[in-house]
């Protein structure tokens, strides 16, 4: 059981967030809708903000507020990934809300949020 | 006081015009758009003044609240960023300017929001050349990317469909980015540039450092269109606002080619020698872009998709500086940074002008275009015969530097490349040439403007600023290496 633990702590959960991350992508290629490669996107903004939370996470140490009697660095979870990735948060937000912004665009103009239907009416004007 | 905060300031000063113009266009239009300009113009002074004390005093560095370094925030401003900011400064100025007559009219958001977000993408430009840490890096070119995927968006429906493909494209590229800074980060602790430079030289890391440069080549490489990476970018340049093209493809393509360079020689340059391989690897992706930039832009009937195509054969020319990375090419390529800034601004401006005069880009339109706009024309062709590399404009420096660079480090192959590429770029800026001189006038040219004069004399004086720059950068190149040769000096 340990040896299953420490695997999985040690690679596979970096191995999860490359696959979500290539699965986002991935999305983004091969979706036709433009709504759902936006939502591709977050998904693979997600599988990066999933791997600094996990190299910032450490067996043992506690909320970075001093407590006392703990003294070494080693009682101390980093809360350097976490606060990069609060501000990664905020931007994946900005980059959503353009991006939303301007499928509201394309839907106005265009009527329909397929690929194929944007193209089409494109080489028509 | 001035005088000790001077990086930050220069920052502020776009970005409080960002906050405040929206406020003021709510009252007056045109008084946010002059508080806009006046701003960056200030800031375009204040360049100038810390490019002078850079070189005169060494480097500047700013610490934010007092923190000490590795622990907070610092900006870094030596001579090479020195100078990008104030070409950033300048540019950004004149697209203020320029942009003035385009918005006239427009409702009170739609004016005000124009400038808000194009003193935005300055703020996100030159946050980007003076920060001297990692992570703020990141946040400063996003703000780049989102005002830029606005602006495009402004430049009517084609351009809302090219902003969200560069908006897929240049997320990926942003996510590949912060990867490669997860891995600087967990294998050094340390997110400051000069900190992680001195951490990686004494040989630690050298498998992350490698991970962490591929992922940095594909997010500069995306962000700075490089050849293999280059899909969004003619349809972005040919489509986004025209009063902002000239910011879009002179500066903001080149910003993240300056963070390539401040990467693999300034915070890498202990690790050169594992970087070999992949510095090959830039310099075949640029020699490629070199020639297939070219060839298609022969084909282009719209100037400014033409141009656009132009941008990614010269961007491959900055990549194969970066490659050959000995003094020389490095010179040639912020040299070509800054040259090429000037050029294809001048370009995309001009551009703009006729687009604003005529509303068409259409190469077949250009007929006799030198006797209806003489002094723009006068800057097309300063332009195309910098592009070509004829002395004494700017290109021909910066390319005889490649060349040089390319010598010496025994890479003739890039000599032969460089050759060919500017054979073909005089294919096609000749023949854009010959439409605007010899071919004969279109009787269909519907005038947009209609007042005695060629242009508004606020878009005369970028158009014109810009063919000046071409020439001065070239006249006193020599100048221009001796400054950025202080900071290039130091790292090869």
């Amino acid at each position: 059981m340990t040896v299953l633990n420490s695997f999985l702590a040690e690679k596979g959960i970096y191995m999860l967030t490359a696959i979500l991350f290539f699965l986002g992508m991935y999305g983004m290629v091969t979706c036709k809708n433009y709504m759902k490669k936006l939502i591709c996107m977050n998904i693979m903004q997600v599988a990066v903000i999933f791997f600094f939370l996990c190299f910032g996470q450490k067996d043992g140490g506690t909320i970075p507020v001093s407590l006392g009697d703990l003294m070494a660095a080693d009682d101390y979870i980093n809360p350097l990934p976490h606060a990069l990735m609060l501000t990664a948060i905020v931007v994946s937000l900005g980059t959503t809300g353009v991006g939303l912004a301007l499928l509201m665009r394309m839907k106005d103009k265009y009527g329909s949020m397929e690929e194929d239907d944007i193209v089409k009416k494109e080489d028509d004007l | 006081m001035i005088s000790e905060n001077l990086p930050i300031i220069i920052v502020l000063l776009p970005f409080f015009a960002a906050l405040l113009t929206p406020i003021i266009a709510f009252f007056q239009r045109v008084a946010a758009r002059w508080y806009a300009s006046a701003m960056v113009t200030t800031a375009f002074a204040l360049s100038i003044w810390q490019l002078s004390k850079v070189t005169e005093t060494g480097t500047i560095r700013y610490n934010f609240g007092g923190w000490e370094i590795p622990y907070g925030i610092e900006f870094v401003v030596d001579t090479l960023n020195g100078s990008i900011i104030v070409l950033v400064c300048f540019m950004g100025m004149l697209s203020m300017y320029f942009g003035m007559h385009f918005v006239k009219g427009l409702s009170r958001l739609k004016s005000g929001g124009f400038y808000t977000v194009l003193a935005l993408l300055i703020t996100g430009l030159m946050g980007m050349s003076s920060t001297g840490d990692l992570f703020n890096l990141y946040v400063f070119l996003e703000i780049t990317s989102l005002s830029g995927y606005t602006l495009i968006a402004l430049g009517g429906d084609s351009g809302v469909i090219s902003a969200f493909r560069y908006l897929m494209i240049g997320t990926i590229g942003a996510s590949f980015y912060l990867i490669g800074v997860a891995f600087i980060y967990a294998q050094t602790g340390s997110l400051n540039m000069s900190d992680v430079s001195e951490l990686v030289s004494s040989g630690e890391a050298t498998g992350s450092v490698l991970v962490a440069s591929v992922c940095f080549i594909v997010a500069f490489g995306i962000k700075m269109a490089l050849f293999p990476l280059h899909g969004w970018q003619p349809a972005a340049y040919s489509n986004s606002h025209p009063a902002t093209t000239a910011l879009i493809a002179g500066v903001m393509g080149k910003i993240p080619a300056y963070a390539m360079v401040r990467f693999f020689y300034f915070v890498f340059i202990g690790q050169r020698a594992s970087l070999e391989t992949l510095m090959t690897i830039v310099g075949v992706m640029g020699a490629a872009g070199m020639i297939y930039g070219s060839i298609i832009a022969i084909r282009q009937k719209n100037i400014r998709k033409m141009l656009a195509y132009s941008s990614i054969a010269q961007m491959g020319y900055i990549a194969v500086g970066i490659a050959i990375g000995n003094y020389y090419g490095l010179l040639g390529s912020v040299m070509h940074i800054i040259g090429h800034s000037l050029t294809k601004g001048g370009l995309f401006f001009a551009m703009g002008g006729v687009m604003y005069k005529y509303g068409t880009s259409s190469l077949n339109s250009m007929g006799q275009l030198y006797r209806k706009m003489p002094k723009t024309v006068v800057t097309i062709v300063i332009g195309a015969l910098s592009m070509v590399g004829i002395p004494p404009t700017t290109g021909f420096f910066s390319k005889w530097y490649l060349a040089l660079g390319a010598c010496q480090s025994g890479q003739y192959w890039y000599v032969a490349v460089l050759v060919v590429s500017s054979l073909l770029n005089a294919i096609y800026f000749f023949r854009l040439l010959e439409k605007i001189f010899m071919d004969k006038e279109m009787t269909n040219a519907n005038r947009m403007w209609d007042h005695r004069g060629e242009l508004p004399w606020l878009m005369m004086i970028p158009i014109i600023l810009c063919g000046l720059g071409i020439i001065l950068t070239g006249l006193f190149n020599t100048e221009i290496v001796g400054i950025l040769g202080i900071a290039v000096q130091g790292v090869v």
